[in-house]
């Protein structure tokens, strides 16, 4: 037994010196090197690009230069693309910007608006570019420099013309409508059933002895939602005062929660109630999406509130916020401008505020005329919009493709 | 004043950045951005103010023994923790000079095993709220509810396989009646349809908003003696 082991070891061992020396001789670099310079031609380096061109970009502020060059069609199939270089100067230091493939003869240089940037490009400024034609066999041609070519910077972006059309025929319309009501002019506004429940709904938190609970939303103090909402809750907290119920606005952004804690304070002053106001009515909870969610609703199930209101950004949280709300049984009112969120809040909520209800339902609850002006204005701007789908459509049927160029915007 | 200030500098900046969305020259081409950037100056302090209000508001219900008051030891213990891990980099392999999430440090460790799963659980629940709410939305009690269930049926139907295996073998003259299609046709002509009003409503209910807060007629978020 111990002489079959050591013969198998032997043989074992002689088989793998055997492929081990096999190995070495297929791998020799000298001959294989050897071999391909004699069997194998010589590749020459890929043909240039020529005839660099440079045109500045419309409608910027001089930081965009588009390079186009040419490329014999025959030597195409040659090479795997191009590499795309600039400097300041033909004999300046270039440096690359991309690549582009074999088939493709332009490149959109966007610079760095920003100086300390490397890639940075001045406004009224001279680039130079290179084109590298990049083999198959890897050799690279590099093309003869090409420019200057200058970048200029717009005082006026063309492709919105249409849109600056747009916002100073609104803003007119919000002018003349601000001042026919500064005037007297009675304005008739569409109701809408969602703010005309929020007496009704304070009032019931009112006679149930239970608190109001006001959500602003995941947004920021930036957002628009967030600052609709904020006129909306200095509405809401005015009636809550009067009426000397409880209200509990859990924040998710601190600046928020800071400028919320004013707009309540002053609420309750202006409704001759300024000892019923409490910090801790207005807090901060967290800024982490569904830790925050898992906070309200922890508000919703220990103090049950009679009504919540949810006016603002929303975004996934809506329907497990709204949810937890309809199953504590509140009557709840939401409104948000997230298209996304909307059916979620229809669905659980007892009124919803749909997009730009939620801009308009301060202006409902204040009654003030200056701000009824200014919905008056966003009707007749809906009704433009709505003569303008009517002319396009009946323009797209004929090819009246004037129309639509008029209208288009190009950003 | 107090009132006159805030609403000067509204106007200045609102107007400058109407103005920088027409002018892509330097300097308006760049407003935009470098107001975003103060803004995000300002949202650091936040940072402080945040955490010392959630600390005040706690302390306050701890001390006074307010109801629920034991969920506050909680969240302070939560809060202190984090805070303590992260500022003192505890467990951290590059000591204080590692960063402040980096793998094995203490911070990392509690965010990535207590605070990604307690948020996934409650992203979680939002299935279980789909359902409920479908199905208080999908009762066919009016003419509108109908029109919702019938639509909702045949999208979640022409979106598996059980939708085209049904309908695969409708000829090609009518093939916009197999459910796949339907289910594209409903989402592509009348959804789409309904959400472009909206979002043209919204588009104006922004630029309404927008020149009331900056021609100072919606002075509501300033707060004190605001009217």
């Amino acid at each position: 037994m111990r002489h079959l082991l050591r013969l198998f070891l032997i043989l074992l061992l002689a088989f793998v010196v055997d492929g081990q020396s096999v190995y070495s001789q297929e791998s020799d670099p000298v001959t294989s090197t050897a071999d391909s310079v004699a069997t194998e031609p010589v590749t020459p380096p890929p043909a240039s690009a020529f005839g660099l061109a440079g045109e500045d970009m419309p409608n910027d502020n001089g930081h965009k230069l588009r390079v186009k060059w040419q490329y014999p069609a025959e030597a195409v199939g040659d090479i795997t693309g191009f590499e795309i270089w600039r400097a300041t100067s033909p004999t300046g230091e270039f440096r690359m910007l991309g690549q582009a493939p074999n088939d493709y003869f332009e490149y959109l240089d966007i610079g760095n608006k920003e100086t300390p940037a490397p890639d940075f490009m001045a406004n009224n400024s001279d680039f130079f570019y290179k084109v590298v034609a990049i083999g198959k066999n890897g050799l690279r041609t590099e093309s003869e420099p090409g420019g200057p070519f200058r970048t200029y910077g717009q005082w006026f972006h063309r492709g919105k013309t249409p849109v600056l059309v747009g916002v100073v025929l609104f803003g007119c319309f919000t002018f003349y409508f601000i001042r026919a009501a500064k005037k007297g002019k009675e304005l008739y506004v569409r109701p809408l059933a969602g703010i005309e429940a929020v007496d009704e709904a304070i009032g019931r938190a009112t006679e149930m002895g239970k608190p109001t609970l006001y959500i602003l939303g995941i947004g920021t103090a930036s957002e628009i939602a967030t600052i609709a909402s904020f006129a909306i809750l200095g509405r809401v907290a005015k009636k809550i005062a009067e009426y000397q119920t409880q209200l509990i606005v859990p924040c998710y952004d601190a600046i928020v929660m800071s400028i919320a804690q004013d707009v309540v304070r002053s609420s309750y002053l202006q409704a001759g109630r300024p000892d019923q106001y409490s910090d801790d009515m207005v807090y901060f909870v967290t800024n982490a999406q569904f830790a925050y969610v898992a906070g309200v609703n922890g508000i919703m199930m220990r103090q049950r509130p009679a009504t919540n209101f949810y006016l603002g950004y929303f975004a996934a949280e809506s329907l497990i916020l709204a949810e937890t709300g309809n199953s504590i049984g509140a009557i709840q009112i939401a409104g948000t401008d997230q298209i996304t969120q909307i059916p979620f809040f229809v669905v659980a909520c007892d009124y919803t505020l749909i997009g730009e209800e939620l801009y308009a339902a301060s202006a409902y609850l204040g009654r003030d005329p200056l701000l009824l002006g200014s919905l008056k204005a966003e009707d007749w701007g809906k009704g433009i919009v709505m003569a303008l789908i009517v002319v396009g459509v009946v323009a797209t049927i004929f090819g009246w493709d004037g129309f639509r160029e008029l209208i288009r915007v190009n950003l | 004043m107090k009132r006159t200030v805030p609403l000067l500098i509204t106007l200045v900046v609102g107007a400058a950045l109407i103005i920088a969305d027409f002018v892509p020259h330097r300097p308006f081409g760049t407003l935009g951005d470098d107001f975003s950037l103060y803004f995000d100056i300002i949202a650091v302090f936040a940072f402080i103010l945040g955490g010392g209000n959630l600390v005040r508001v706690h302390i306050m219900k701890l001390s006074k023994k307010r109801k629920d008051w034991p969920f506050s030891i909680v969240t302070l213990a939560g809060f202190f923790i984090m805070l303590a891990a992260g500022l003192l980099k505890i467990g951290n392999p590059d000591d204080i000079k590692g960063d402040v999430a980096a793998l094995g440090s203490l911070f990392s460790d509690l965010y990535i095993s207590i605070f990604t799963p307690l948020q996934a659980s409650m992203f979680a629940l939002l299935a279980f709220f789909v359902g409920s709410a479908s199905y208080r939305a999908f009762r066919a009690k009016n003419k509108e509810a109908t029109i919702l269930l019938v639509s909702a049926f045949l999208i979640l139907l022409g979106r598996t396989p059980l939708g085209l295996w049904l309908t695969e073998g409708i000829p090609d003259s009518i093939s916009f009646l197999e459910l796949p299609n339907l289910a594209n046709w409903i989402l592509d002509v009348p959804n789409l349809a309904g959400q472009r009003a909206i979002m043209i409503g919204i588009a104006l209910g922004v630029i309404s908003m927008s020149l009331r807060v900056i021609l100072g007629v919606e002075r509501t978020y300033l707060g004190q003696d605001n009217d």
